[in-house]
């Protein structure tokens, strides 16, 4: 027999791409919890502080004696405590961008030692999974998400920058320091997009950096003093103009980002025509920290990470519980303000963003931030590690309440008077901003993408997945989030959905794709090994929502199963799948 | 909140009737705006469909051409042939007298007198993101606040209960941030986005059988009951069910025809162009008809730092026929009085041609047209000097106008106080536009 001539080069071909397909695999070992139950006594004591912190802020001790009868003060029951899977779902989305898998699920449940879930959030903390996404997440507060002048600024680098440093868990006050007197090539020092990201219009922008600066590493927003004086807090149109002026020598040469003297000069000049003054360079409190060697930045970089500078340490405290939560603790407060001759005291609401936080020892907020301060302690006497921060975070009582509260239990809001129904949303809103209770937060695109990959495959996507898998989840995941819009900086403030969004969740491609019942997958895998209706339906609700159906959904999905007749219609699967990815439970953290 | 009161007779079943029922929920105090002064919500609801009337009984439309990557004033609006700078480029021209345009637009040409040209548009960012942002919104990137572009705006100063389709609609959208944004009035007023006009609406319409979607509605009603039991007041608060039930709406309600072209006559089709941005256009025109508020259609490719000309030739090939059937459309259906037709990019390009035949970004004096909607036509407002221009990059044009005086002019025609302040999440008030009405554009 004559083998046909395309045969041979076909061969080589398929061979050479299966060699590089495994070749490709990674060789990392999957990280499987550690078995020695040691968590430190160290990381106990720090957990009972802030639960100590939590409790007294339930129960509105946050004014000393100040402290009325008033309805905002009032104490608040903390929800009951949710069960572990919920919170491993919260951990696997916070930390790792998806749900978990059946297969980690079933692990996690046959795990009975102590401290289970202190020991897999160790484990998930050393998972690359982690590094990755957390860096993507991080990068918003440095670089935004733009793009920016293409040639000068390379966001991708940035990333796997930080990304690198994550896994190698360095100190974050190195990688702050880094950032902030980065020179060199955006190319090669990722870390140099930092400054790059604000090159516009042919030039560096020290306001942009400088407000960039604060927001991130201070929690202020004083670029609103760029324009006026801050009418709410101290900072002054001077102050502002003292920070930018660290980053007036930005210049770009042949060795990349670079100090240069005379484009401070030039800058000076030209804003001699325009009526902002522009001082030299000067940090707006404790002079004293600043370092009288080194370069304008280095200056500045020592001064913001000092270890008296306690806005630091909280602002990564806000913003980490923000990225675990899906809200910033700071998110909510209550102002108190002293009014008219006798003194009365009067309390009202303020909503601040991650990056807006009080300054710490304002007597009008009370003690309503004493968590952000014992975790900013605690961070800083452990080196600045970013794991061990969120390692505290995830063990407190707040991240392991339920997201039902008893208050909300109502059996039928629509039969409740509307004076009522006010007061009970007002009364919720109180325990959430006192975090009584865990907070219902929409997903990120990228989580409810990722979430729906991970339903698809009962095995857990991750390094060791077959370079197959991971390459569609990249395209899906990248496809994905372009139609499904991506909320940029905005990532931590209140959003609700849109209709492309439902849409596209309800009728697209992806979710049609991803709920077939094909071999290799999830929807195919879990009738075939299943095996009963009871087993499917289990498997179906444990790998997308990680819980088992109630009695009512087993009675509306168990005769679709097993039909009478014997005969299951079409798409059985395919349309519990569908009614899973639309549900609100689905694309909202709980 | 008023709610929807129509009527889905044909799916009268529980799990529909469930997903559709009339929603009396109050939304979440952080997603709220307040409005100083503003009362667009109390409007009563329009007593016919927008669908049915003319003239200026409608409520005006907006409809944006972008001319991404900013189009070169002296290869469109502004030519300059006498100048060593204006490049091959002939004046020809138009319906309106002493006013011409370049020769790449023909047929344009011939429907001047519908439309004004603006010659001296000013702004100060010439990168295409910031520059697409501050020319969508009016006003420049600030890292406290994210604007909302003028068709969010109008989306909600000026809603209509009859309209079941989305209000502000980005058609043929390239880059994502081209797309216009809700900003701080909420994701709700983000544009709706359609990647290729008239063509692949699959997302829009259930993917299955009438049968099996009524299961698929069950099977979600249970499950989200599940959920939604022990906390209905925290579920209510994330609006997901009312999202969806728009969504279902939408995806039932005869108005998706408009986002349609199968039943467009082939003749029509042509005159618009088989482009994406032809069909775009005409899309935009049944949006239009439909009582859509706000509309933005993308044409990409004019970024022409290298071979500018040819580059123009091309995109002219496809903007001419599609500006001109529009025109047409729109004044032989008596919709031209209720829209505001506008036509401009985040920048212009320079005087300068560069060595590779070129121009790059310039946005110190940069053309745009604009016409209807009650606006005057036939004006020619301010007036450009390339070889002055070259000579002196810092001079500005005669008679400059800015991105904010225009967003006013837009607004006070289309019925809306520019000067309406809203209180931004930040606690900031922000007027909805800055600038200050072009009386010269005004009846």
């Amino acid at each position: 027999m004559r083998i046909p001539p395309i045969v041979l080069p076909v061969f080589v071909a398929v061979g050479v791409a299966a060699l590089t397909l495994s070749a490709m695999r990674s060789p990392e070992p999957r990280t499987e919890p550690p078995l020695d139950p040691r968590i430190s006594d160290d990381l106990r004591t720090t957990v009972a502080e802030v639960n100590a912190a939590l409790r007294r802020l339930w129960r509105g001790e946050v004014f000393g004696e100040a402290s009325s009868s008033h309805a905002d003060l009032a104490a608040v029951e903390p929800a009951p405590r949710a069960d572990d899977l919920t919170i491993l779902r919260r951990l696997s989305l916070a930390l790792h961008g998806t749900i978990p898998s059946l297969e980690e699920l079933r692990r996690f449940e046959a795990d009975a030692g102590p401290d289970r879930l202190e020991r897999w959030t160790a484990a998930m903390l050393a998972d690359s999974r982690f590094a990755d996404y957390f860096a993507e997440r991080l990068a918003r507060a440095y670089v935004g998400v733009e793009q920016g002048q293409f040639l000068l600024f390379r966001r991708d680098r940035f990333t796997a920058w930080l990304s690198r440093q994550l896994r190698e868990n360095r100190p974050y006050d190195d990688l702050v320091r880094d950032m902030v007197s980065a020179r060199g090539v955006w190319t090669g020092e990722g870390e140099v997009n930092f400054l790059t990201g604000a090159f516009a219009n042919d030039e560096f922008d020290p306001d942009k950096l400088a407000a960039r600066t604060a927001r991130a590493f201070l929690g202020q927003r004083i670029d609103c003093a760029q324009c006026h004086d801050h009418p709410f807090e101290h900072w002054k149109q001077n102050e502002f103009a003292g920070l930018a002026a660290h980053f007036a020598h930005l210049g770009l040469s042949l060795a990349g980002v670079v100090d240069k003297p005379e484009n401070r000069d030039r800058r000076m000049a030209a804003a001699e025509a325009d009526v902002s003054p522009r001082p030299p360079p000067a940090v707006p409190f404790h002079p004293e920290w600043v370092p009288s060697a080194g370069s304008e930045r280095e200056k500045l970089a020592a001064w913001l990470t000092h270890p008296e500078n306690r806005r630091f340490e909280r602002a990564i405290a806000n913003r980490v519980w923000g990225l675990m939560f899906g809200r910033p603790f700071a998110a909510r407060l209550l102002v108190r303000s002293v009014a008219g001759p006798d003194g009365e005291a009067t309390w009202t609401w303020t909503d601040r963003a991650v990056d807006d936080l009080p300054d710490p020892d304002d007597p009008r907020f009370g003690s309503q931030l004493e968590v952000l301060d014992i975790l900013g302690r605690d961070f800083r006497t452990h080196g600045c590690d970013l794991r061990r921060l969120i390692q505290v975070i995830t063990a407190c009582d707040a991240f392991r309440l339920d997201s039902v509260h008893p208050a909300g239990e109502q059996p039928s809001p629509a039969e409740l008077s509307e004076s009522r129904r006010e007061a009970l949303q007002q009364q919720l809103e109180r325990i959430e901003a006192r975090w009584a209770v865990f907070p219902l937060i929409r997903l990120r695109p990228e989580q409810v993408i990722g979430s729906m990959l991970q339903a698809h495959h009962v095995q857990t996507i991750d390094q060791n997945s077959h370079l197959f898998v991971r390459a569609v989840r990249f395209f899906r995941e990248r496809d994905f989030i372009n139609e499904f819009g991506d909320p940029g900086t905005e990532e931590l403030e209140d959003r609700t959905g849109t209709i492309q969004q439902a849409l596209l969740r309800m009728n697209g491609d992806f979710a049609h794709e991803l709920s077939e019942e094909r071999p290799f997958t999830a929807p195919g895998q879990i009738p075939a090994w299943s095996p009963s209706p009871e087993q499917i339906l289990e498997n179906v609700f444990l790998s997308c929502l990680s819980r088992r159906p109630t009695e009512e959904e087993r009675a509306c999905f168990l005769p679709q199963l097993q039909p009478s007749d014997g005969r299951s219609a079409d798409g059985v699967i395919q349309d519990l799948y569908w009614a899973v990815f639309n549900a609100p439970e689905f694309s909202w953290n709980h | 909140m008023t709610h929807h009161s129509s009527h889905h007779a044909v799916h009268a079943s529980a799990a529909w009737r469930w997903l559709l029922a009339p929603c009396l929920r109050s939304r979440r105090a952080i997603l709220r705006v307040a409005c100083a002064g503003g009362v667009s919500f109390l409007l009563p609801a329009m007593s016919a469909a927008a669908a049915n009337l003319r003239g200026s009984e409608r409520k005006k439309s907006l409809i944006t051409l972008w001319l991404a990557g900013g189009p070169s004033q002296l290869d469109t609006w502004d030519p300059h042939p006498e100048s060593k700078h204006g490049g091959p480029v002939r004046a020809i021209k138009t319906s309106v007298p002493d006013l011409k345009i370049a020769h790449l637009f023909p047929q344009t040409a011939e429907r001047m007198h519908h439309l004004s040209v603006i010659r001296s548009l000013v702004s100060k960012e010439g990168d295409h993101e910031r520059g697409t942002y501050f020319v969508q919104t009016g006003y420049r990137p600030d890292p406290t606040v994210v604007h909302p572009s003028l068709g969010a705006i109008l989306a909600r100063s000026l809603p209509d209960e009859s309209v079941e389709i989305p209000m502000h609609v980005a058609l043929a959208t390239g880059d994502s941030f081209e797309a216009p944004r809700g900003g701080y009035l909420g994701a709700e007023y983000d544009a709706f986005r359609i990647f290729d006009p008239g063509r692949n609406l699959q997302n829009m319409r259930a993917r299955v059988p009438a049968e099996r979607q009524e299961r698929r509605l069950e099977n979600l009603q249970a499950i989200s009951q599940a959920f939604q039991r022990r906390r209905e007041l925290q579920a209510e608060a994330t609006r997901h069910q009312q999202v969806l039930q728009q969504a279902l709406t939408m995806m039932t309600s005869e108005q998706l025809r408009a986002l349609e072209l199968d039943d467009e006559p082939r003749a029509v089709r042509e005159r618009y162009g088989e482009t994406r941005f032809g069909r775009g256009c005409l899309v935009a025109r049944r949006l239009v008809e439909q009582g859509v508020r706000s509309i933005q259609v993308t044409l990409s490719g004019f970024d022409t730092h290298a071979n500018n000309f040819e580059g123009h030739q091309t995109q002219a090939r496809i903007l001419d026929p599609a500006l001109a059937a529009l025109i047409d459309d729109l004044a032989e259906r008596d919709l031209l009085p209720s829209t505001v037709l506008l036509c401009i990019g985040e920048f212009g390009r320079t005087p300068r041609i560069n060595g590779l035949d070129g121009r790059d970004h310039w946005p110190h004096g940069f053309s745009c047209l604009i016409g209807g909607g009650g606006l005057r036509s036939g004006i020619v407002l301010g007036a450009t000097d390339p070889d002055a221009q070259v000579a002196d990059k810092t001079r500005p044009p005669h008679d400059p106008v800015t991105i904010p005086d225009l967003y006013a002019t837009i607004l006070v025609t289309m019925g809306v106080d520019a000067s309406e302040e809203i209180i931004t999440p930040i606690g900031r008030p922000l007027r909805l536009a800055e600038g200050t009405p072009l009386d010269r554009l005004l009846t």
